[in-house]
């Protein structure tokens, strides 16, 4: 493992030309975050020669803005500090949950947002409730700052669309509204220290009436990449988001998932506990949403 | 000796003497050791499950910067052909996904690693076989070509290296005589032994030809001669140290890395050191047997069992060598039968060999029985612990496998069970709970001990059995009943095989009956010295002093008006009175007392995901005696987890090349603590007369009964049965929708 070099730059700019440098003279660059990913890889997948680019001393990747139209929050806050933050946990608590359920307690001390979602798993947890929170990742470029939203950002099992020497800085979310609420569930066969077999996030807004104005449905871990699943939103609007209308939403999700067999589940396993997370991270988003008019 | 009730130091709870070391980090491991000047050792392995080795050529490696030697099994003896010779290192065939190649010895690990890639094998891949029921069919590809079942000459080769049949009555009559009849057949996966620290060890061998080893093991002298055997020296030519063990479980009875770092210390003149990591453990070490097991069990209206008959087929990987054999003699040995029939195979397929794993074979054939036993149950609608009561072997039954019991304690751990809180307080609505009980022989075996007293009266204990469970604790507990002296006293070392007389490994549950019976031995031999050194000192006959609460007196009766001495002082005048007093016992231990259990689990299934939670699990145990009531539990709480563990979601995940697609601790998913409620344990007392405080093994029963526990009490959730393990939630939401 002595086989890297490191840095650790303090401006966007330099961070930039850091990583301009390195493709320059041919060598290869990484972005490091929390580290829980990345370092576990050089041990288990590949361990060649790399740069560091640490960019935990960022203003931007660790700030958290909560503005009155978006909550802003940097890629590379970990989840552990994430979670002491009361404002957020009232605002987005689906979006936290799903933070706090990667790895332990010590995992959680470094484990970033970013780092889940530019690891690009189909599993990673944070990603379906970034979604259904329709979160929209900020990006630092070359030419400037480019926005992506994050339904958009991974393409294939461990593949984004960040190109060059591009790099998530942090997101942007639109300020949950009054009557909205958001819920992630993942399923793993024990309790902690596992990888999703199945994960579904939900956000709903509920009007005075009970009846639901805006609804999204994000799935994970049943398919190449994280989903956005539209018509499962829609399936939830106009409906007070009740058992009926949950378990609709939850034959889209079913059918929208497009899972394979693996060591950690079966087709058939997955399609149909897809649905069963879809409907009860619905009740829970419902519940929230309504305690929350 | 003393009555239980009177007991000083047996029975309470000290401390370890060896968990400071532990807890604070200076404890050495296997991996912990490095020596100047020490090399690297790697293994190449085989990339198929079944492949003819055509040629290996190492010369690209030995080229490498750093690289001192590379091996395969050209440089080992060839006469020996041996199982475990083979295993090491392959011969003319890979027979198992990850079986070891070829080595190197390179100046680091990495340079090593890097060496091995350059090994060129050329290989002329072979269809694998994966199954019992693909092994055992009659045109089946052969893992060994010259394999005949039963060495039997005239028979053609076969995939089934043994079978076995024993039977008692007439089991036909018997089922004629049953109103209800229970067939079924029942599947237990591979399960890894799981222990945190895996295999590691130093070698070192001098131009004389002496050699030494470190590493972690269960026994240290078995490792002598295993690495002596495959190297076709003479197990005077070795020397074994062994490290603090973190975890063995009956995966470190065996040898995989040693007799290859000594021929590549041979080869290089230098230390090389060897050490798996987590991947190796899980492609080429250990596992316990895959099995398929069929029950068919009568019994009468009233519950009396008529007839049982088991078929047991046990995976032994590319090696024979199952636990069938101790499989079938434990199926039915909680039982008084008077018809039944057991017939077991031992069956090659193209898997790392099996490596015994806490009650080697008896998890896998008991849990059908004890399913069979329960289905049974609800068939007669009878209490399950009735029903078993109606049935119990108690002393005097001939059991199964041939001799009669002594005291055993399988009747009063049922009417515990029974009067338990746990057990009495009926589940709530949702929660299911199954019975199922446990059984192991444990063995005796060979064992030495040696006990010194200190000028200053301290008692040190050296004795050649790897602590895995706290068993110097043990150790020095009945030193200081038997002495007389408090435990901070004394302390307990494990020696090496150089250091104190021969002991066979820590396994069968042994060491606390076996190994204590040789350190409450040597105790009483000191004890004779220092009632010598006494009678000396006051001029009597040695038959006029006796040893009482750790001091020489005068017998009552005997006239003389002196002080006891007690044997700090007789340590303090020792050289005075005949030199250093050394005990000494050496045995070969008979009577260890078989061990029962009672175990409980209760469920509740998450219909929906297929989910099974454990609410309470509950164990009740026969210990003999406990003479360290917290390591009884420790091993109580443990063996039930692992047990759990391989009821609910452990299992090898093979793909259709024989490739293990889980090694990984990630994806082969020992529970966690979160996982698990408190395992609630209660220790019966029913004393081995072969012991002198009582002592019964306990180690290797706890991790029997809790399958069928568990698949108990997922039946009773559900009504209706899933026969095969494990319990996880893909196979039990299928098994749902499918009786939907
Ligand atoms: C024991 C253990 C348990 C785990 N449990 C879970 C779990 O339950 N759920 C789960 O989803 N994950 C889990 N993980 C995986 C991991 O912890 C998470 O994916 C975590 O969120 C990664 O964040 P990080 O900050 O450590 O990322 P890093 O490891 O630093 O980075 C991950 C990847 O993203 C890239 N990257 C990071 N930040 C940026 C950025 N700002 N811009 C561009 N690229 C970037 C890195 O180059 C790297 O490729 C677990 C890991 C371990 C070791």
């Amino acid at each position: 493992m002595s086989n890297f070099g490191y840095v650790a730059p303090t401006t966007v700019e330099e961070t930039l030309s850091v990583l301009k440098r390195a493709t320059d003279q041919g060598q290869r660059a990484q972005i490091l975050a929390g580290g829980t990913d990345v370092i576990v890889q050089m041990r288990s997948v590949d361990n060649s020669h790399r740069l560091f680019v640490d960019i935990k001393a960022l203003r931007e990747t660790n700030e958290v803005l909560i503005e009155e139209e978006q909550v802003y929050i940097g890629a590379a806050i970990p989840s552990g500090v994430l979670n002491e933050n009361a404002t957020l946990k009232t605002l987005l608590p689906g979006l936290l949950e799903s933070a706090d359920l990667i790895g332990s307690t010590q995992i959680q001390g470094r484990a970033s947002i970013g780092g889940n979602l530019c690891n690009s798993s189909p599993a990673g947890d944070t990603i379906p409730a970034l979604i259904a929170n329709a979160a929209i990742c900020v990006i630092a470029t070359s030419e400037g700052i480019r926005t992506v939203p994050v339904e958009n950002f991974v393409t294939g099992v461990g593949r984004n669309c960040l190109v060059g020497n591009e790099f998530l800085l942090g997101f942007q979310i639109p300020r949950p509204s009054t009557g909205t609420g958001d819920a992630y569930l993942r399923f793993i066969p024990r309790t902690e220290m596992d990888i999703a077999v199945v994960g579904a996030a939900v956000a709903v807004t509920l009007g005075q009436d009970g009846i639901c104005s805006h609804a999204r449905v994000a799935i994970g871990a049943v398919a190449p990449t994280p989903l956005l699943v539209d018509a499962a939103g829609v399936a939830l609007v106009d409906t007070p988001v009740d058992e009926e209308a949950l378990r609709r939403a939850a034959q889209i999700c079913s059918d929208a998932s497009q899972p394979i067999t693996d060591k950690r589940g079966t087709i058939e396993y997955r399609r149909k506990v897809v649905g069963v997370l879809c409907r009860r991270a619905g009740a829970i988003a419902r519940d929230r949403a309504l305690s929350n008019q | 000796m003393a009555d239980a009730a009177n007991y000083k130091a047996i029975g309470t709870r000290p401390i370890r003497p060896d968990g400071i070391e532990k807890v604070t980090g200076r404890a050495n491991f296997g991996a912990d050791l490095n020596l100047p000047d020490m090399l690297h050792g790697k293994v190449l392995r085989s990339p198929h499950a079944h492949a003819r080795i055509k040629r290996i050529d190492l010369s690209k490696a030995l080229a490498v910067d750093g690289v001192y030697a590379a091996v395969s099994s050209a440089d080992f003896p060839q006469e020996v052909t041996s199982s475990l010779s083979i295993n090491i290192l392959a011969r003319d065939k890979a027979l198992y996904h990850g079986h070891a190649i070829a080595a190197v010895a390179a100046r680091t690990p990495r340079i090593a690693e890097e060496a091995i890639e350059l090994i060129e094998v050329e290989y002329e891949v072979l269809a694998p076989v994966l199954s019992l029921d693909e092994a055992m069919q009659e045109n089946a590809t052969l893992v060994n070509e010259h394999l005949r079942t039963n060495d039997e000459e005239s028979a053609p080769p076969s995939n089934i290296a043994s079978t076995q049949k024993f039977e008692r009555g007439d089991v036909q009559k018997g089922f004629d005589e049953a109103d209800v009849i229970v067939e079924e057949a029942f599947r237990v996966p591979s399960a890894h032994q799981g222990y945190i620290e895996p295999h590691a060890c130093v070698a070192t061998s001098n131009p004389g030809g002496r050699v030494t080893i470190w590493c972690t093991t269960q026994g240290p002298f078995e490792v002598r001669s295993a690495t002596a055997g495959v190297l076709a020296k003479t197990v005077s030519d070795i020397k074994v140290i062994p490290s603090e063990i973190g975890g063995g479980f009956g995966g470190k009875t065996v040898v995989y890395l040693e007799p290859v770092a000594v021929r590549l210390s041979e080869l290089t003149g230098k230390p090389v050191k060897m050490v798996m990591n987590r991947e190796e453990v899980f492609r080429a070490t250990g596992p316990a047997s895959a099995t398929l097991c069929k029950i068919k069990v009568g019994a009468t209206k009233d519950g009396r069992i008529t007839a049982a008959q088991a078929w047991l087929a046990y995976e032994a990987g590319a090696f024979p060598g199952s636990p069938v054999g101790p499989g079938a003699m434990s199926v039915f040995a909680p039982y008084d039968l008077e018809n039944f029939l057991v017939e077991g195979y031992d069956v090659l397929v193209n898997k790392p060999k099996v490596a015994a794993y806490r009650a080697p074979g008896a998890p896998q054939s008991m849990h059908a029985m004890e399913c069979a036993i329960d289905e049974l149950a609800q068939r007669l609608d009878m209490d399950p612990i009735d029903l078993r009561l109606k049935n119990a072997a108690k002393e005097g039954t001939v059991a199964p496998y041939g001799p009669k019991f002594p005291p055993i304690g399988l009747v009063k751990c049922l009417e515990a069970a029974k009067r338990h809180p746990n057990y009495a307080t009926k589940p709530e609505e949702g929660v299911g709970r199954g019975v199922a009980v446990g059984f192991w022989f444990n063995i005796g075996m060979q064992s030495s001990a040696e006990v010194c007293v200190a000028e200053d009266g301290a008692v040190s204990i050296m004795e050649g059995s790897p602590d895995i469970g706290g068993s110097r604790a043990s150790m020095c507990l009945m030193a200081a009943e038997t002495l007389g002296v408090p435990y901070e006293t004394i302390n307990a070392h494990v020696g090496d095989t150089e250091s104190t007389g021969f002991c066979n490994l820590t396994g069968g549950s042994r060491t606390t009956f076996a190994t204590g019976l040789a350190v409450v031995k040597a105790c009483e031999d000191v004890i004779a010295q220092c009632k010598a050194r006494a009678a000396l000192t006051w001029e009597l006959d040695v038959d006029q002093v006796e040893w009482q609460d750790g001091r020489a007196v005068p017998k009552p009766g005997v006239n003389i008006d002196v002080d006891p001495l007690s044997l700090a002082e007789i340590a303090k005048t020792m050289s005075r009175t005949g030199g250093p007093l050394l005990g000494r016992a050496s045995l070969n231990a008979q009577g260890a007392g078989a061990c029962f259990s009672v175990n409980w689990t209760d469920v509740i299934i998450d219909r929906e995901t297929g989910k099974v939670d454990v609410k309470a699990f509950t164990a009740v145990q026969d210990a003999g005696r406990a003479i360290h009531p917290a390591y009884v539990e420790g091993q109580m709480q443990g063996g039930a987890v692992q047990g759990l563990g391989w009821a609910l979601n452990e299992e090898y995940i093979y793909d259709g090349n024989g490739v293990v697609e889980n090694a990984s601790f990630l994806d082969y998913r020992v529970p966690v603590a979160s996982d698990m409620p408190m395992i609630d344990c209660e220790i019966i007392e029913v004393p081995n007369p072969s012991h002198p405080y009582g002592v019964r093994g306990v180690g290797e029963t706890p991790i029997v009964a809790p399958l069928a526990a568990t698949s108990n009490a997922v039946r009773d959730v559900l009504g209706f049965r899933i026969n095969d393990l494990p319990l996880s939630p893909p196979n039990v939401l299928a098994a749902i929708d499918a009786a939907e």
